[in-house]
């Protein structure tokens, strides 16, 4: 069963002859341990996608599914845990708290689901070690380069029992070396058995994933084949 | 591809048996260039009637052969890696001509064939990226290789959606053509 679900999900602004339908019937299905990326260009409806798909907004039709469990049949406080739980997000911009430190970042969404401060904690630096900067734990956000805190998001994202990460553009203002090592983090976690869906313009970006979707106008234009085999994609040079 | 000038390029750190020259260019490129062994010889016997290397004469021909590189060797070998290669004069792309023939062809929507192609292309980037996932040990040889083939996908995509935006503003906005404006331009270029 897949983890993430999205059935004929629709979604509009606006009324009259200020209309605008950002999503038209997608469907959508993301398994634990895949990743799959959306790619399309500026305003072709990927972060629609990417808010409803993480309930942070409803679709005007359609239905959105989570772990087989409806959001549209979930009260606002069902929908609130599974976003203190279940569901990570990265942005472009970090949206870290200036005023927190890295570990205590990574922790709060932890403490405010209940958890004791000290056990949130433990699992915070677990969090922040899987992203290789449990050492800058104590440093604020802007004592932190922007590959540093995309990495204390990417572990607030996954910190806990979180099993869907949802990213907006997650290496957008990163260099490449940087953009590269979030893409391998996020692969990471889909290895320890998150499913992933990035939205994206960037064709670099998207590669990393199992499958790529292409939306435009809102719409499910296309989808790549599972990848080859790396013997496949060397055996046209080896034979000339 | 110059396999002249990467064999050169080989030996100015010495002189190398002709089978060595092989496996370090095959090392060399992240073993996605694999070589024959008629090919290598064929260069080698090339590059030496042309004076940039000389052999032991001493020595039977085949794999036993050492290779150095001459005076002038060095200097060719200079020259290649300061003079721009050259890519400047747009290439005869056959995909820019497909999708320009698109644009004519009744029936046809340009904008399928455009998404055929990016499909097809992020396919090959996810390929490549997968192997740069894959690699165990880190090869640096072999990231460059990845990296000039993600980046040369990457560009055609960029190109492909450069494409698609200005198809979908000329079809809002029909404007005069500027194809003899443009192709005067290039004219005088030259």
């Amino acid at each position: 069963m897949s983890f993430l679900e999205l059935r004929n999900v629709s979604k509009s602004y606006g009324a009259g002859s200020t209309l605008v339908h950002a999503l038209v019937d997608v469907s959508l299905a993301v398994d634990r341990g895949s990743l799959v990326a959306v790619m399309g260009p500026s305003g072709s409806g990927k972060s629609s996608l990417l808010t409803i798909a993480g309930s942070l907004e409803e679709p005007t039709g359609g239905d959105v599914l989570i772990d087989g469990k409806p959001l549209a049949s979930m009260s606002h406080n069902d929908k609130a845990r599974l976003r203190r739980r279940t569901i990570g997000y990265v942005f472009q911009d970090f949206n870290l708290l200036a005023g927190l430190t890295a570990l205590e970042n990574v922790s709060l969404p932890l403490e405010l689901d209940d958890l004791s401060a000290r056990k949130a904690r433990t699992l915070a630096m677990t969090a922040l070690e899987n992203v290789g900067i449990a050492e800058r734990a104590g440093h604020f956000p802007d004592e932190l380069s922007g590959g540093e805190r995309q990495r204390v998001a990417i572990a607030r994202a996954v910190v806990g029992e979180r099993h869907l990460l949802l990213a907006d553009e997650p290496s957008g203002a990163l260099d490449s070396a940087n953009g590269e090592a979030v893409m391998k983090m996020i692969r990471g976690a889909c290895k320890q058995g998150v499913a992933a869906v990035v939205v994206t313009h960037d064709a670099h970006l998207a590669s990393w994933a199992d499958r790529v979707v292409f939306l435009k106008d809102g719409r499910i234009v296309d989808q790549t084949m599972p990848p080859p085999s790396v013997e496949s994609l060397l055996a046209p040079a080896r034979t000339s | 591809m110059s396999v002249r000038h990467a064999l050169l390029a080989l030996l100015s750190e010495g002189p190398k048996y002709g089978f060595q020259l092989r496996q370090e260019f095959e090392e060399g490129t992240g073993d996605v260039w694999p070589l024959n062994v008629g090919q290598v010889y064929s260069t080698l016997q090339r590059l030496e009637h042309s004076g940039h290397i000389e052999s032991d004469d001493t020595a039977d021909d085949g794999p036993q052969k050492v290779f150095r590189l001459t005076e002038e060797g060095k200097s060719e070998l200079h020259r290649w890696l300061s003079t721009p290669t050259d890519i400047a004069s747009p290439p005869r792309d056959e995909l820019v001509i497909k999708v320009l023939s698109a644009i004519r062809v009744p029936g046809i929507d340009v904008n399928d064939v455009i998404q055929l192609h990016r499909r097809y292309l992020v396919e090959l980037m996810q390929q490549w990226t997968h192997l740069k996932d894959d690699e165990a040990d880190f090869d640096l040889a072999f990231a460059l290789v990845v990296d000039a083939e993600l980046s040369r996908l990457d560009s055609v995509i960029r190109w492909l959606d450069q494409a698609e935006g200005r198809l979908k503003r000329a079809e809002l906005e029909p404007a005069p053509s500027t194809v003899p404006r443009l192709r005067r331009r290039l004219v005088a270029r030259r």
